[in-house]
């Protein structure tokens, strides 16, 4: 295709997930970015533009957030732009960054993401009621969590999956994000199916341990074009494919059971990286996990399993990290945590790191070559899609 | 991973490091109160529910009818062409059972959400709407309401409508 | 018939009510936590500054916005600055009349980057001046936070 740069990743940075931080935005941002240079080996005085993803406004409780957080990234004095699709956001800043240089004005971008949720109060749940529409939704008292259960039983229901497999996916990721140092303070740990399903239920099909934490985070990546990977690194992770795609908010009119938006946003991914056999194709996915039932709907929708069949991938161990296909090898958002944008930015990070050979703990067994970060957002709304490969 | 991961191990708080005042915080109330009209469709839309009477729009290049009614059809891209009156019954697509509130409180009676496919639109179109009759425990709940469950809406008197969709109290079970 | 036609009874468009009913509580951050305890404690100004440029910051910043590098070391500030510009306030948030008009000013301090946004009070007569010299006055009883400063004003007074 026409574009005029190859872009490679050439360094990530991530603070510790918390779930109340004392660092403002700005700074989690700063610690974020400088920490993504640094492992770059370069300086923000070679970044020629910055981009920032960031979830609503109303969890910091600033508005314009990508305005103030602009210092902290280090967005001031150079072209710098937010992006934004809810949840899609941290791997949609990816895709932003990616266009930036593609598109052959700059030779490099720095993007962050930065998600502080603990200001609101009393919950940032109460700032999630305003996504629902003001007329025909809000006045049945609705919370986040119904649109989740209603999604999560209906894939269930089609299906047959029973809740213990379901449960399978916290029990996986919340094992192997004990091996990440970023990980929030008493989200990951050693659990059973019965821990699963025997933790409160919030709103049925929906268990306490089956949904991601609020987390303050920020996560950075450093985009480059082939000119400068080629200077700076032996070891280029390249941008591959990108992929998004967005389905109509009139989200009772379409059958939640299967992420058809997710599916759209796959293909254009894989069109781009010549991929005609994802299953064989992808070595490893960080699929989008905020509810244990998402990583299996998302696999689908990804194409890594045909439509009903993510649970028996699961079951059969292939997405654990010693597997087939390892499925969220960080932990994920449910093992990890979950500060909106920089969770999925977290995602695309972990791709690099894995692809380098240097997670640690965390490196898959198998031998990987290309690998995929995915995210989702806004009401059922939004697939976004990065395939990184060296 | 990051190499100077180290160099920002971060400052995780507690509630209680708040409360006690261990650190300094400053508090803000947004004051944002705001007045949204309703629009030609869903102001028609109510005004039927005020009269117990389900509204939906109809696109002609489709044939698809849809809830809640909007005046343009999103797939054709154009204005769609005419108000349908719909059944006050429909389906389940799905549902849940809620014990949280939208503040994160918690409730021991849980509310019941689900989409409601409605009788009379296109297939598979529905709307959002709470079931009630069907218990007050999970267990109840579980073995009452299944998907595919035949429903009907249950509206309030007359006298007490306001043209909103809780003019609709909830949709309850129905021999089907 | 379409998007553009008129409602045949206009009644039936109506205005829904409603809020996004949540507040926040915010950390002041790193910096922040640091230079709001001295103010509050040592009635002192303190700004943050870069171990490789040099320059002072007030606020005082985590990092050195030019040289993106962690501002490590802190430097007290004389609460003494200059009236860089400002306005004069006659109406409040919800624009009612304020019985007295409020100065804001932005006050800045030799040696330091940026500076306070603040009141200023007892300017006298002549009023404020763009150029002017002030002081810090504190309130007697601090919480920690920027109004734990009562106002600015004219050194001398």
């Amino acid at each position: 295709m026409g574009y005029k740069n190859r872009v490679a990743v050439l360094g990530a940075g991530l603070t510790k997930f918390m779930r109340r931080a004392q660092e403002t935005g700005k700074e989690l941002c700063f610690e974020a970015a400088r920490m993504a240079l640094d492992s770059a080996g370069l300086e923000l005085k070679d970044m020629e533009a910055v981009v920032m993803s960031t979830a609503p406004d109303a969890f910091d409780g600033v508005h314009m957030k990508g305005e103030y957080l602009a210092d902290g990234a280090g967005g001031f004095r150079r072209p710098y732009m937010r992006s934004y699709v809810g949840g899609g956001s941290g791997v949609f800043s990816v895709i932003h960054g990616w266009y930036h240089v593609a598109s052959g004005h700059f030779d490099t971008c720095l993007v962050v993401a930065e998600e502080k949720m603990s200001p609101c109060m009393p919950h940032p749940q109460a700032a999630f009621n305003a996504i629902y529409d003001q007329f025909t939704e809000r006045p049945l008292g609705v919370n986040l969590l119904w649109i989740f259960a209603l999604e999560m039983n209906r894939y269930m229901q089609v299906h047959k999956i029973p809740l213990e497999t379901i449960s399978l996916v916290s029990v996986k990721n919340k094992k192997n994000g004990l091996d990440h140092p970023c990980a929030q303070a008493g989200i990951p740990g050693e659990y059973t199916v019965k821990d699963i399903m025997d933790s409160e239920v919030l709103v049925w099909p929906v268990h306490r341990l089956m949904v991601s934490p609020v987390t303050d985070a920020a996560a950075a990546v450093v985009l480059v074009s082939e000119r400068v990977a080629k200077r700076m690194t032996d070891k280029p992770v390249w941008v591959e494919g990108v992929g998004w795609h967005l389905d109509s908010s009139y989200w009772t009119n379409r059958d939640l059971y299967y992420p058809k938006y997710v599916e759209y946003a796959a293909r254009m991914a894989y069109r781009m990286a010549v991929i005609t056999d994802p299953r064989k194709e992808i070595h490893l996915a960080e699929v989008y996990d905020p509810f244990a039932y998402k990583e299996l709907h998302h696999m689908e929708g990804l194409l890594l399993a045909d439509k009903g069949e993510a649970p028996r991938l699961l079951e059969k161990g292939v997405t654990q990290r010693d597997g087939d296909l390892p499925v969220c090898p960080s932990g994920g958002l449910m093992g990890v945590g979950n500060p909106i944008a920089a969770a999925g930015l977290m995602k695309v990070a972990e791709v690099f790191w894995q692809l380098r050979g240097e997670a640690g703990a965390r490196q898959v067994s198998r031998p990987v070559k290309r690998g995929l970060a995915q995210a989702w957002g806004d009401l059922m709304q939004v697939g976004t899609v990065v395939v990184l490969g060296v | 991973m990051s190499h100077h991961l180290k160099e920002f191990p971060g400052v995780p708080l507690k509630d209680s490091d708040i409360q006690e005042g261990k650190v300094l915080t400053t508090r803000w109330e947004v004051k944002a109160e705001y007045a949204w009209d309703t629009g030609v469709a869903l102001g028609e839309f109510f005004a039927g529910l005020k009269d117990g009477r389900i509204l939906a729009r109809q696109c002609d290049r489709c044939g698809r009818i849809v809830v809640p009614p909007r005046m343009f059809c999103e797939w054709c891209h154009r204005p769609n062409d005419r108000w349908v009156e719909v059944k006050d019954t429909g389906r389940v697509n799905t549902f849940s059972v809620s014990f949280v509130l939208w503040d994160a409180s918690r409730v021991k009676v849980p509310s019941v959400p689900a989409v409601i496919e409605i009788d009379g639109c296109t297939p598979g179109v529905g709307f959002m709407h709470l079931l009630g009759n069907v218990g007050t425990t999970l267990e109840e709940i579980l073995a009452r309401v299944k998907i595919g469950m035949p429903v009907k809406a249950v509206w309030r008197p007359a006298s007490e409508r306001t043209g909103a969709i809780t003019d609709i109290v909830h949709f309850v079970p129905r021999e089907g | 018939m379409g998007v553009t036609t008129k409602p045949n009874r206009l009644e039936k468009i109506r205005t829904w009510r409603g809020s996004v009913p949540v507040w926040h509580q915010y950390t002041l951050g790193l910096a922040g936590e640091r230079f709001f305890r001295e103010l509050k404690d040592r009635g002192r100004l303190m700004a943050s500054r870069c171990p490789r440029c040099g320059a002072a910051y007030l606020l005082p910043k985590l990092y050195c916005p030019a040289c993106f590098v962690a501002c490590e070391e802190w430097v007290e500030i004389k609460p003494r600055g200059v009236v860089d510009t400002f306005t004069v306030l006659h109406e409040g948030l919800e624009e009612e009349e304020l019985k007295e008009p409020v100065v804001v000013a932005f006050v800045t301090f030799p040696g330091v980057k940026g500076g306070l946004v603040h009141r200023l009070g007892e300017v006298g007569r002549d009023g404020p001046a763009v150029g002017m010299e002030v002081e810090m006055v504190l309130r007697p009883e601090r919480r920690g936070g920027l109004d734990d400063i009562l106002y600015f004003r004219p050194v001398g007074k």
